[in-house]
């Protein structure tokens, strides 16, 4: 009897113990968080005014200056990777949901993506830079140097695999009572694709775009040694360009404090605009992503 | 106008499953035709390979043949030709989620590429009007989407969207049943009234409604036609003991 | 054949009056053969071109993933070509010396001399301290979240874990820089080295609060959303019925945990934290920004190293000789194979335990 005893209170004690631990490991997750976004909003929203929209930096030691071409160069680069990633992902995810459904093919496609949105960022930029970068390839005007061309490029590329996996899984959602509507009524498979099986899974799919988006918002070593940065405004896609978390990370290592300050406010701008997507994000697929299908 | 439909020695699979055995029979036009049987009999795959919705199916295989009208529907023709000709109304509503009244009911033509405004109004009326629902909709057509009408009227909205491309053959797989009673019988209504335009085959479990609707009917069985013959000889005298047994039900 | 009792029909199919108004009769439209829209529908062709070229264009486009693969692997390795025929496989684990001073030398651009020894070797550290510190933190976090948190906090924690995993590692690495480091510098360091100095793991003799200690914490924060997220999932995978098996023997909830889902979902954990360990390699800018950059060998967790991440972000747009930027692009194909390898294991496990395509950790 003693031993029973015993044993159940080491048993009870220790399913509270691990209580205790579970919320602290909780707890100690959660405050990271807290005390990041803290610092982002206490350092950097004070820095936040219209010249930091507006202008470009100032030579290094002076003060002053914002991040408009940083902005700017970020737009550019992002705008040709979406023009890349999303058409290429979405076909690729059409592809899986709607033709390759079981096959080896499709499901080999799949486990490569998966795989492929784990490699590591810098190697992408790598790549891009042996493709495009490298002095060694000149054979065309854009190639061969750096360039917000060969930026945009990395980043699509590493959207695709994104885009194309939340399109399969949006596409998915259809119900296969909608597409038969469809065939039933002799429309070709191919407008039938189009014209009802995506326009369904539209906000799922948008959302999937979003996401790809915001991750490549942020990403910095694939722009290292592609788009290299640049301390002008710049648009050329031939050119190097500057970028906001390239110019986050470039001012953050330097030696002036003016350089720091600008850091934290460029770092609030992209988290904000990172919170936004994935807020907007969570809101649309809660809501229920295919509004009105049965 | 409809057209009758002959089908000789219509043998279906779904794999390694012999799902349709020598299927030989002869629909009349402008007649509603029940197939009645117990659940999994092979009505349903019957149906379906009337306008080649069975080849949707990756290991699905058919021999024999069929003829709509004067087309042999397998070897004259392909697939999405003969879905133009041959429409279909299934046992879930399926009104598209994203479009409006209006444009579920021309989808059949809009997607065809078919785009002349005012004949589109037209068509609409009228196969609205022809399955019974303009009264309900005709304020809403653009602002409504097809999916916000109740179970009925969605299954009214689809049978506007199949007559709207003006088939030839109308084919209803179990329209209504997944319908309460009242929807149930306006659908039964408005069988009546189009079997004088269209060639009706109607795919049902409830017997009492293939009495109600069709001339004639078909008795299914493991996939096999066991009768073929006037609802009235089918209800009151068969001939094969196996029908006798299924409508006075001892068994299905 | 006696017959048929007459009750299963009410009468015999009469055509019925049609008991609907006028509105509802059919149109008078005059009965045609063939109505214009049929005519038009009938001379639409089957659209068997637009179909193939559809399905060739989705084809493609799937295909370009299997080509952005083929055409990182070639390039990488293509352009490895200089170091790998001068070193081999030497590259990774040889040992210089400095003629001066006898100390072991890795990396030395100036002569040529090029070893990824101290990388391999920072990525490793800092990746196991990482998963040291988030595996606990993370598999809490998830059985939390699981199976004790209060319905009304789940959702709001999922949403933060998520929020924690969009935070770019640039956005970690300022932060870590600024206040993660001096932290470490002030308080933590000098606590450890106090303490735990007789393991030779915390030395004092690099006072900037930089080094492989600060690398695996900033990683551990980094990390920390996949591995929850993922364990979560496996989980939540388990049926009820296990749980409900183990409660109905008189286990506490612990117990319950530990014997029904844990023990169910333990392939699942494995995986996530395999891919935690994935995402720990290749984790560039926050690295970069904390690890000290310095391509040595120490024992100490305090001292200052590099990871091969963080020395490809470092040098190669610095690089000058073509033998430098090779070594550098070789560092970066040994980084791509290792994740690949890595990765992929991972997902099998993960996919072993929930049976299917699981999003992206939410």
């Amino acid at each position: 009897m003693k031993g029973e005893n015993f044993r159940s209170r080491i048993r009870s004690f220790t399913d509270r113990a691990v209580t205790v631990l579970a919320i602290l490991a909780t707890a100690l997750v959660v405050t990271p968080l807290v005390v990041i976004f803290g610092y982002l909003i206490f350092k950097g929203a004070s820095s936040l005014n219209l010249d930091f929209f507006t202008k470009i930096p100032k030579p290094e030691g002076e003060s002053g200056g914002g991040m408009a071409n940083a902005i700017v160069g970020s737009g550019v680069l992002l705008g040709l990777a979406s023009a890349i990633g999303v058409p290429i992902g979405i076909g690729g995810g059409v592809f899986l949901a709607e033709f390759g459904r079981g096959t080896k093919l499709a499901n080999s496609v799949r486990f490569t993506a998966d795989v492929l949105n784990g490699v590591p960022s810098i190697v992408m930029g790598l790549a891009a830079y042996a493709l495009i970068v490298s002095p060694h390839v000149n054979f065309l005007p854009f190639l061969g140097h750096f360039s917000a061309f060969s930026g945009g490029i990395a980043l699509g590329i590493m959207m695709i695999p994104t885009v194309c996996r939340t399109t399969e899984e949006m596409l998915l959602m259809v119900p296969h009572a909608v597409r038969e509507a469809a065939l039933g009524l002799g429309v070709p498979n191919w407008r039938s694709v189009l014209s009802i099986t995506l326009k369904t899974a539209s906000p799922g799919i948008i959302t999937g775009c979003m996401l790809a988006f915001a991750r490549v918002a942020g990403e910095t070593a694939p722009l290292l040694f592609t788009a290299l940065g640049n301390s002008f405004m710049s648009t050329s896609l031939n050119q190097p360009i500057e970028a906001l978390p390239l110019q986050i990370y470039v001012y953050a290592l330097s030696p002036y404090d003016d350089q720091h300050r600008l850091a934290w406010a460029g770092a609030l701008v992209l988290i904000l605009l990172i919170v936004v997507a994935v807020s907007l994000v969570r809101y649309v697929t809660s809501r229920g992503v295919l509004k009105g299908a049965s | 106008m409809g057209v009758g439909i002959e089908v000789t020695n219509l043998n279906a699979w779904y794999g390694s499953n012999h799902t349709l055995q020598d299927i030989t029979l002869n629909i009349p036009a402008n007649h509603a035709t029940a197939l009645i049987g117990p659940s999994g009999c092979g009505k349903s795959t019957f149906v379906r390979c009337l306008n080649r919705m069975h080849e949707t199916n990756p290991i699905a295989r058919v021999t024999g043949s069929v003829r709509i009208g004067d087309l042999d529907i397998y070897n004259d023709a392909k697939p999405v030709q003969v879905r133009r000709r041959v429409g279909m109304v299934f046992q879930r509503p399926n009104p598209f989620p994203t479009m409006s009244i209006y444009d579920n009911v021309a989808s059949g033509l809009k997607l065809n590429g078919y785009s002349n405004r005012r004949v589109l109004d037209e068509i609409v009326e009228r196969s609205l009007k022809n399955s019974a629902l303009w009264d309900e909709v005709k304020d809403d057509l653009k602002k409504k989407s097809g999916a916000s009408l109740s179970g009925g009227q969605q299954q009214r909205l689809c049978i506007a969207r199949a007559l709207a491309v003006d088939p030839e053959v109308l084919l209803m797989d179990e329209p209504a049943s997944a319908l309460d009673p009242v929807s149930t019988s306006k659908i039964e209504d408005l069988i009546f009234q189009l079997k004088t335009q269209y060639t009706i085959v109607i795919v049902t479990h409830n017997m009492q409604q293939a009495a109600r609707v069709a001339e004639k009917t078909g008795f299914f069985l493991n996939g096999r036609m066991v009768e073929f013959d006037s609802t009235h000889k089918i209800f009151t005298n068969p001939s094969d003991k196996r029908t006798e047994d299924y409508i006075t039900g001892r068994f299905g | 054949m006696a017959p048929v009792p007459e009750i299963r029909i009410s009468q015999p199919p009469i055509p019925r009056e049609a008991k609907v108004n006028d509105e509802r009769r059919l149109p008078a439209a005059p009965v045609v053969e063939t109505s214009p829209i049929r005519q038009y529908l009938l001379s639409r062709g089957n659209s068997a071109l637009a179909d193939r070229i559809f399905h060739l264009l989705m084809v493609l486009c799937a295909l370009s993933i299997f080509a952005i693969v083929g055409l990182i692997a070639w390039q990488l390795v293509m352009n490895s070509q200089l170091t790998w025929e001068k070193f081999g496989l030497g590259f990774f684990y040889k040992t210089f010396k400095n003629p001066i001073t006898n100390e072991p030398l890795f990396w030395d651009p100036v002569n040529e001399r090029f070893s990824a020894l101290p990388f391999v070797y920072g990525t490793l550290v800092s990746s196991f301290l990482a998963l040291l510190i988030a595996v606990p933190l993370g598999v809490g976090l998830a059985i939390f979240l699981t199976e004790m948190s209060p319905r009304a906090l789940r959702g709001p924690l999922a949403f933060l874990t998520e929020l924690l995993a969009a935070i770019p590692s640039v956005i970690y690495g300022l932060w870590a820089v600024f206040v993660l480091v001096p932290l470490l510098r002030e308080y933590v360091n000098p606590l450890f080295v106090r303490v735990f100095g007789w393991t030779g793991f915390f030395s004092d003799d690099n006072p900037t609060g930089l080094g492989f200690f600060a690398g695996g914490v900033i990683l551990s924060i980094m990390i920390l959303p996949i591995i929850s997220s993922l364990t979560r999932e496996v989980m939540s995978a388990v049926p009820h019925s296990q749980r409900e098996a183990v409660l109905a023997l008189g286990a506490t909830r612990w117990e319950m945990i530990r014997m029904g889902v844990l023990r169910n979902a333990r392939i699942g954990i494995v995986g996530a934290i395999i891919l935690g360990l994935g995402r720990a390699l290749g984790e560039t800018m926050a690295v970069t920004m904390v690890i000290g950059n310095t391509p040595e060998i120490h024992r100490s967790l305090l001292s200052n190293g590099s990871s091969m991440a963080a020395v490809i972000a470092n040098e190669f747009t610095e690089a000058v000789s073509d033998m430098h930027r090779t070594a550098l692009i070789e560092i970066g194909l040994a980084l791509f194979i290792v994740t690949i390898i890595v990765n992929a294991f991972a997902q099998l496990l993960v996919w072993a335990v929930t049976r299917g395509t699981p999003s992206q950790a939410h």
